[in-house]
C-alpha cells in the first residue's frame, strides 16, 4: 500500500516513534532516537507488587506518555489532548479531525489490533499508533513498529481506544496544534541527558534506577525459594519480554539510547557522548547475555541454585556497568 | 550488538511477516536501524506464555465440563483476562465477578448481565451458556 499522505517510518518502539513520525509530517524532523533521548526514555524498575497476571512487573522504560509530554514541552510542541467518557463520542472525535485532514495519535490495547500477530496480543493499554484517514470505511493505520501502514476495521479500533484495566487508554486521542518549524536540540538533549541521570542514579527507592537492577539481581538469586522453579521460569520469562519485545529493540532501550548520544554527540560537537555511546553498547550487550541465559532456564524449566546465582551475578553485572556508565554520562560538561 | 549480530530467529509465532526494528552498530561504529526476524530468547518467553495460557485455558475448560466453575470463569482465561480485568469490563466488584464463576450462581443470573459477560469475551450467548 503505498501512501503519499503521511510519511510512514517503521521505528524500534511505539511512543518515540510516533512522536518522530507525528512532528515530522509538520516539518519537524527528530529521529527516533533523538526522541527517545530528549524525552529521557530510558529508566529500569522491578516492582514485585504490581502484578500482571500473577508476574511481578519489569520496566527498562520510563512510564507510558512521559517521554512524549517531556519532548513537547522541551522543543516548544503544543499538542491538543483528550479523553472520552464514551466509545462513541471518541469516535465521532476522531472523525472530525481526521476529515480535517490531522493525522491523530492514538493510546490503545495491542489485544484489538488484528494486524498484529496474535502470538503479541495481550492485554497491553499503553501502545501508541497513528490514524491519518479513513477509506471505504476502513481507517487508515501507521503504526511505527509495523513495517508498513495497514488499516483497521472501526469495530476493532473502538474496542482498542476504549479497552480497560489499567492504564486505561479511554479513547486518548492526540495531535499537534503548534509545531515550530525549526527548533534548536541543545538544550532539549542536556535536559533529557541530565534527567535521564537523576533517574537512573539519584531516586531514593531501592526498586527503581541502578538501584532497582540490584534489586531485581538479589531477588533472582532466590528464585529457586521464592516463587520457586515452576513459577521463576515465567518470572524470567517476563523479566526476558520486558527486554526484548516490540519497542525495546533488543537489550530493553540500551541501544537506542546509545545512537541517541551518538547523534548527540555530532549535534554538540562533544566528543565524549560518542565514546560514552561505546560504552553502553557494551551495557547492552551484557543486557543480552542475560536474557540469553535466562531463556536457556526458561526452556529447561528449572534451574539449580547455581544457573539462579549465575543469573543475579550478570544482573549484579549490568548494573555495576550502568552505574558507571551513569556517573561519567552525568559529568559530561555539556 | 554489531548489524551482523542483529537475530534472525523467525518462528512460526512471527507468523513469517512481522519484523522489529532494532539498533546495531555497522563496521565504523555508527548506530543504524536493522530489522530483526525475532531472537531466540524472546521467542522461548513468548512461546512459554502461551504455553502458560494454554495450560490455565485447558483446565479451566477441564473444570466447567466437572461442573466445578461457570464459564465465567473458563472464558477469563480464555481472553488472557485476570479477575480485575474482568470486572472493569463487566462493570462490577471483583467478589460479584468470583461469584459469578460458581455454576449455582452463575445459573440465575440475569439475561442482562449474562449478554454483559457474553460482550467482554466477545461471544454469543448461547457460546457463553454452553462452552464450545
Amino acid at each position: 500500500m503505498t501512501n503519499s499522505f503521511f510519511q510512514h517510518k517503521q521505528t524500534a518502539h511505539c511512543e518515540s516513534g510516533v512522536i518522530s513520525n507525528l512532528l515530522g509530517h509538520y516539518g519537524l524532523q527528530i529521529s527516533e532516537p533523538m526522541a527517545f533521548g530528549i524525552g529521557a526514555g530510558i529508566f529500569f524498575g522491578h516492582l514485585p507488587f504490581v502484578k500482571v497476571n500473577g508476574v511481578p512487573g519489569t520496566t527498562y522504560r520510563i512510564w507510558p506518555g512521559a517521554i512524549f509530554q517531556r519532548v513537547c514541552k522541551r522543543l516548544g510542541v503544543r499538542m491538543e489532548s483528550e479523553k472520552f467518557s464514551t466509545p462513541e463520542k471518541g469516535m465521532a472525535a476522531l472523525d472530525k479531525v481526521i476529515e480535517a485532514g490531522i493525522p491523530v495519535g492514538l493510546q490503545s490495547s495491542v489485544y484489538y489490533l488484528p494486524y498484529f500477530p496474535a502470538s503479541y496480543r495481550f492485554h497491553f493499554n499503553a501502545h501508541n499508533l497513528v490514524v491519518y484517514g479513513k477509506q471505504d470505511g476502513q481507517y487508515l493505520v501507521s503504526d511505527p513498529v509495523m513495517d508498513t501502514v495497514t488499516t483497521i476495521d472501526p469495530e476493532s479500533l473502538t474496542q482498542a481506544r476504549f479497552a480497560k484495566g489499567f492504564p486505561a487508554p479511554k479513547g486518548k486521542m492526540y495531535y499537534p496544534v503548534h509545531v515550530p518549524p525549526t527548533a534548536s536540540f541543545e538544550k532539549p538533549i542536556k535536559a533529557g541527558i541530565e534527567q535521564a541521570c537523576h533517574f537512573m542514579l539519584k531516586v531514593p527507592i531501592p526498586m527503581f534506577g541502578v538501584k532497582g537492577i540490584r534489586f531485581l539481581s538479589k531477588r533472582v538469586r532466590n528464585y529457586a525459594e521464592n516463587p520457586g522453579d515452576r513459577k521463576a521460569t515465567l518470572y524470567l520469562g517476563n523479566i526476558i519480554r520486558m527486554q526484548e519485545e516490540i519497542g525495546t529493540g533488543g537489550a530493553g532501550f540500551r541501544f537506542l539510547y546509545a545512537a541517541f548520544l551518538q547523534e548527540a554527540a555530532v549535534m554538540l560537537n562533544k566528543d565524549e557522548l560518542s565514546k560514552l555511546a561505546g560504552e553502553l553498547t557494551k551495557t547492552g550487550d551484557l543486557w543480552r547475555n542475560f536474557a540469553f541465559a535466562a531463556g536457556r532456564v526458561c526452556k529447561s524449566r528449572s534451574a539449580d541454585n547455581v544457573s539462579y546465582k549465575e543469573l543475579s551475578d550478570m544482573l549484579l553485572e549490568c548494573a555495576a556497568s550502568e552505574e558507571v556508565f551513569f556517573k561519567k554520562l552525568a559529568q559530561v560538561k555539556l | 550488538m554489531k548489524k551482523e549480530e542483529v537475530p534472525q530467529d523467525s518462528d512460526n509465532l512471527h507468523e513469517g511477516t512481522f519484523k522489529q526494528i532494532m539498533y546495531a552498530v555497522d563496521n565504523s561504529g555508527n548506530y543504524v536501524q536493522v530489522q530483526s526476524a525475532g531472537w531466540e530468547p524472546e521467542n522461548i518467553a513468548l512461546d512459554q506464555a502461551w504455553e502458560e495460557v494454554n495450560e490455565r485455558v485447558k483446565q479451566a475448560r477441564a473444570r466447567v465440563e466437572a461442573g466445578e466453575i461457570s464459564p465465567v470463569a473458563y472464558y477469563m482465561e480464555k481472553n488472557l483476562m485476570d479477575l480485575p480485568l474482568l470486572a472493569s469490563y463487566v462493570g462490577k466488584f471483583q467478589w460479584q465477578v468470583k461469584r459469578h464463576m460458581k455454576p449455582g450462581v452463575f445459573k440465575g443470573l440475569s439475561p442482562k448481565l449474562l449478554q454483559r459477560y457474553a460482550d467482554a469475551f466477545k461471544v454469543s450467548l448461547t457460546d457463553l451458556l454452553q462452552i464450545k
